[in-house]
């Protein structure tokens, strides 16, 4: 059977439904949430009632469930065993974008902390 | 991870394949391939893009007494441009939908349409960086600004690169038509413009929004 069909056991990224109608209504569910999640984001933002603190994360996390929202609805990428190349390469993909992130920051701001104690050094050798 | 002992399990699960995924099917068809590859040219972008972002994440306080995120980011611009760049790849979706079924008129139409939904975005983006570049607050200013035009500006750049791409593309399908060729093309290109739009997910929150946060 694979033989007469060779893109059974695999599909491309990006690549459409075979149906036209869930194509569309993938299109436009993801179209709804990512606008309903951009929106919350810059409610959130700008809203005085929630805790000030937790803002920031708050919008970190509604800006990683768009990029989802991104990858299942206008990316096609699923977790369909026709999808396990994609999603492996994604993995490996979010593996290393948050070991450099997470890593730099972390470094660099205990470099900040440890060798710039004096808030007047830091404007002579930092900010510039 | 015994991904390799598992895989028959797989195939006998999910079509009744005997398919052990290794050998006798040989490569999969171009019509996969090229875009696999492609997606991989994609996720190594990304990592460019992250080491961006740890940059910035590391500088944004290193203003130099210059102006700081407060100051210079208007919210209501970035707004307009966030909605303009996911309109534009909705509509991008919807092209791939026309073209699968060769529709020269209506894929052309919302080929356009993305073009153009990108084009507002550049125009609005162009704009702030002159208005911020005519009020002093160039990417020589401080390490801060260097940081924040090299990253927002490397998405500007893949986003012409991408409008310039998509100029081609149109141009591409109206002299050849839909063949397979040039709709693995079309295919790459949908996947480069999601994933701008991904991207500026993540500098529309973290430059824009946590950095105007009172």
């Amino acid at each position: 059977m694979t033989e007469h069909d060779p893109e059974l056991l695999n599909v491309a990224p990006g690549q459409p439904h075979d149906s036209m109608l869930s194509e569309t209504i993938s299109y436009v569910v993801g179209l709804g949430l990512a606008l309903l999640l951009t929106g919350v984001s810059f409610w959130v933002a700008s809203t005085g009632v929630l805790w000030g603190p937790g803002v920031a994360v708050g919008l970190v996390v509604l800006a990683i469930a768009q990029m989802g929202v991104h990858l299942v609805f206008f990316l096609h990428i699923t977790s369909g065993p026709d999808n396990t190349n994609n999603v492996l390469a994604l993995a490996f993909g979010v593996l290393i974008v948050f070991l450099v992130m997470i890593g730099t920051i972390w470094i660099m701001a205990h470099m900040n902390a440890n060798m710039m104690t004096d808030p007047a050094l830091m404007n002579l050798q930092m900010q510039r | 991870m015994s991904t390799i002992s598992e895989t028959p399990a797989i195939g006998l699960t999910h079509g009744g394949s005997e398919d052990t995924g290794l050998g006798h099917r040989g490569p999969e068809s171009k019509s996969i391939v090229v875009p696999y590859g492609f997606w991989l040219f994609v996720l190594s972008d990304m990592v460019l893009f992250s080491a961006l972002f740890a940059t910035y994440a590391s500088l944004v306080n290193a203003t130099d007494g210059g102006p700081i995120t407060n100051q210079l980011f208007d919210r209501k611009l970035v707004a307009i441009e966030t909605v303009a760049l996911l309109v534009s790849s909705f509509v991008c979706g919807l092209a791939m939908i026309t073209a699968k079924r060769k529709n020269m008129a209506w894929t052309q139409g919302w080929l356009l349409l993305t073009g153009l939904l990108g084009l507002v975005f550049l125009s609005i983006e162009l704009y702030e960086f002159a208005h911020m570049i005519g009020e002093g607050a160039g990417p020589q200013r401080s390490a801060f600004l260097s940081a924040f035009f090299t990253l927002v500006g490397c998405h500007g750049a893949h986003v012409t690169a991408g409008l310039l791409w998509l100029g081609t593309m149109m141009a591409q399908i109206w002299a050849k038509g839909f063949r397979q060729d040039i709709i693995r093309r079309l295919l790459c290109f949908s996947v480069f413009w999601h994933a701008l739009d991904i991207i500026w997910v993540a500098i529309f929150t973290i430059v824009y929004l946590i950095g105007t946060l009172p």
